[in-house]
C-alpha cells in the first residue's frame, strides 16, 4: 500500500465530491418536485395521467440506469446538433456539457423510484383527514400544501431516506459520461500511478463516510418530524 | 426510419442478433449471480442469527460496507482483488497466471454483492417465523437440522419472497454495470452497436425494451411463485 499520491490528488478529489454532492442534491430536487405530482396523478387524477404515470414508473424501474443515461448522453445528445440555430442560443454551452444530462437523467430516475412510493404516501393519508380540512374551506390546493403532502412526506420519510442514499450509490455511473466526480478522480489517479487498489479503496472510504454522514443526517431530520405519542 | 430499423435484424450486418446474444449473457450472469448471492444470504442470515460474536461481527461488517459502498466501486474492487488472490494461490500449488472469464468472474462479483442484501432479506424472514412453531417442532424431537428443512425454510421463504423478488430484478440490472469493467453483455454489446452505426438513440432504447421485457417476466413469474408459496396460509384481505 502506498499513498504518497493522496496530497496531490487531494484538491482534485475534493473538486469530485462538490460535483457528487451536487448532481445527488439537484438530482434528489429535480426528481421530487417530478415524484410528487407523478404520485399525485396516480392516486386521483384522471385515467389517462393516471395512466401515463404507472407507465413512467414501470418503465423507469425497470431499465438499468446506465442505460438510461446512455439514452439521454448519446442519444439525446446526437440529436440536438441537428435542431437548426441551436447552437446560438443560450442553452447551447450547456448542451455540450455532461453535467446537465447527468441531473436530468438521475432525476428522471429519483422521480420513477420516488413517484412509486409517493403514491403509497398519498394513499396512505386518512380519508377522514382530508374532509376535515375540505370541511374548514380549505381550498383543493390548500389541502395539498397544508394537509396531503406533509401527512405524506411524513409517513414516508425514512423510505425517501433509504432510497437517497441508493442514489447516492448510484452517482459514480455519470462517471461512464465524462462527470468529473469522486469515482471519476479515483479512476484517473490510477491511470497516472498505475496503483489498482489504494485510489480504489480511498474511494469506497469516502462513498463509505459519505453514506453514514447521510444516513445520520436524515435521522435527525426524522426525529424533528412531528411524531404523535403512541 | 425502414433503413435504420434494419439494423437491428437477427443475421448481420443487423446487430439484433448481437443485442440477443448480450440479453443471454445477462440472464446467464443475473442467474448464476442471483444463485451465489441467496446461498451467501442464507447462511449468513443463519450464521447472524446463531453464530459466535466473531462470525457475527465479521458479517455485520460484510453487510453494512457493502451496502454502503457504490456497486460500481465494490465491482472493480472485487474484480482485481478475486483475480489477484486466485493467480496467488494458483502460483502456490505450481500453475500458471490466468484471467477469469468474464462470465464467472461477474457472477462472482455481483454474486458477492448481492449476498449482502440477501442476507438481511432473509434475517428478516427468519426473525418473522413465530417462535410457537419451533418450539412445537423441538417437543416433537425433531433434530435441529430436520427443524430447519422442515418447519423454518418453509415458513420462511413466504415471508422472503417479496425481498427476493425486488432482489432479482436489482440483479438483473446490475449486471449492466459489468459493461463498464468491460465483461460482454446487454449493456455492452449495445454500446458497441450503437458506437458502430452511430444509431444511439435506437439502440438504447432497443436494449431498454429488452430489459424491460426482462424485468416484467420476472414479476409475473415471481407474483405466480408467490401464490403457491403462500396457498398455505390465511388469505389478507
Amino acid at each position: 500500500m502506498e499513498w504518497y499520491w493522496l496530497a496531490d490528488y487531494a484538491p482534485k478529489f475534493l473538486e469530485g465530491l462538490w460535483i457528487t454532492l451536487q448532481l445527488l442534491g439537484l438530482s434528489i430536487f429535480f426528481g421530487m418536485m417530478l415524484a410528487i405530482p407523478i404520485g399525485l396523478v396516480q392516486v386521483t387524477g384522471p385515467w389517462p395521467l393516471a395512466w401515463a404515470a404507472r407507465a413512467f414508473c414501470t418503465v423507469i424501474r425497470g431499465t438499468p440506469l446506465l442505460i438510461q443515461l446512455w439514452l439521454v448522453y448519446y442519444g439525446l445528445g446526437s440529436l440536438f446538433p441537428f435542431i437548426p440555430g441551436i447552437r446560438e442560443t443560450m442553452i447551447w454551452p450547456l448542451l455540450r456539457e455532461a453535467f446537465p444530462y447527468a441531473v436530468f437523467a438521475f432525476s428522471l430516475s429519483v422521480a420513477g423510484y420516488e413517484g412509486e412510493i409517493m403514491r403509497g404516501a398519498f394513499r396512505g393519508v386518512p380519508r377522514g383527514e382530508l374532509e376535515a380540512a375540505r370541511a374548514m374551506g380549505m381550498s383543493p390546493f390548500k389541502v395539498l400544501r397544508r394537509v396531503w403532502l406533509p401527512r405524506a412526506l411524513q409517513n414516508v420519510f425514512p423510505t425517501l431516506a433509504g432510497e437517497f442514499i441508493l442514489t447516492l450509490k448510484a452517482t459514480p455511473l455519470a462517471a461512464t459520461i465524462t462527470v468529473f466526480e469522486v469515482y471519476s478522480v479515483g479512476s484517473i489517479v490510477r491511470q497516472e500511478t498505475y496503483r489498482i487498489y489504494e485510489p480504489l479503496l480511498f474511494v469506497a472510504l469516502i462513498y463509505l463516510c459519505l453514506t453514514f454522514l447521510l444516513v445520520i443526517a436524515f435521522r435527525l431530520m426524522e426525529r424533528r418530524l412531528p411524531r404523535r405519542a403512541a | 426510419m425502414d433503413s435504420a430499423f434494419d439494423l437491428l435484424a437477427l443475421s448481420p450486418p443487423g446487430w439484433g442478433g448481437n443485442l440477443l446474444m448480450g440479453l443471454l449473457r445477462t440472464i446467464q450472469i443475473a442467474a448464476g449471480a442471483y444463485a451465489l448471492g441467496l446461498c451467501i444470504g442464507l447462511f449468513g442470515a443463519l450464521g447472524k442469527l446463531h453464530g459466535g460474536p466473531a462470525l457475527r461481527w465479521g458479517l455485520e461488517i460484510y453487510t453494512t460496507v457493502i451496502r454502503a459502498v457504490p456497486e460500481l466501486v465494490l465491482i472493480l474492487l472485487l474484480y482485481y482483488a478475486g483475480t489477484d488472490l486466485l493467480n496467488v494461490v494458483r502460483e502456490a500449488i505450481g500453475l500458471e497466471r490466468t484471467d477469469i472469464s468474464g462470465l464467472w468472474a461477474g457472477i462472482y462479483v455481483i454474486g458477492l454483492v448481492q449476498g449482502a442484501y440477501s442476507t438481511e432479506v432473509f434475517r428478516g424472514a427468519f426473525q418473522a417465523v413465530p417462535t410457537g412453531q419451533i418450539e412445537a417442532a423441538r417437543a416433537m424431537g425433531l433434530p435441529r437440522r430436520k427443524v430447519l428443512a422442515r418447519i423454518t425454510l418453509p415458513i420462511m421463504l413466504p415471508y422472503a419472497l417479496p425481498g427476493l423478488s425486488n432482489l432479482w430484478l436489482i440483479t438483473t440490472k446490475d449486471t449492466a454495470l459489468l459493461a463498464v469493467v468491460g465483461f460482454s453483455e446487454l449493456a455492452l454489446e449495445t454500446k458497441q452497436a450503437a458506437g458502430a452505426t452511430r444509431e444511439y438513440f435506437m439502440f438504447y432504447m432497443a436494449a431498454g425494451a429488452l430489459y424491460l421485457v426482462l424485468t416484467l417476466v420476472s414479476t409475473l413469474g415471481f407474483s405466480l411463485l408467490e401464490r403457491r408459496m403462500r396457498r398455505g396460509q390465511p388469505q389478507q384481505t
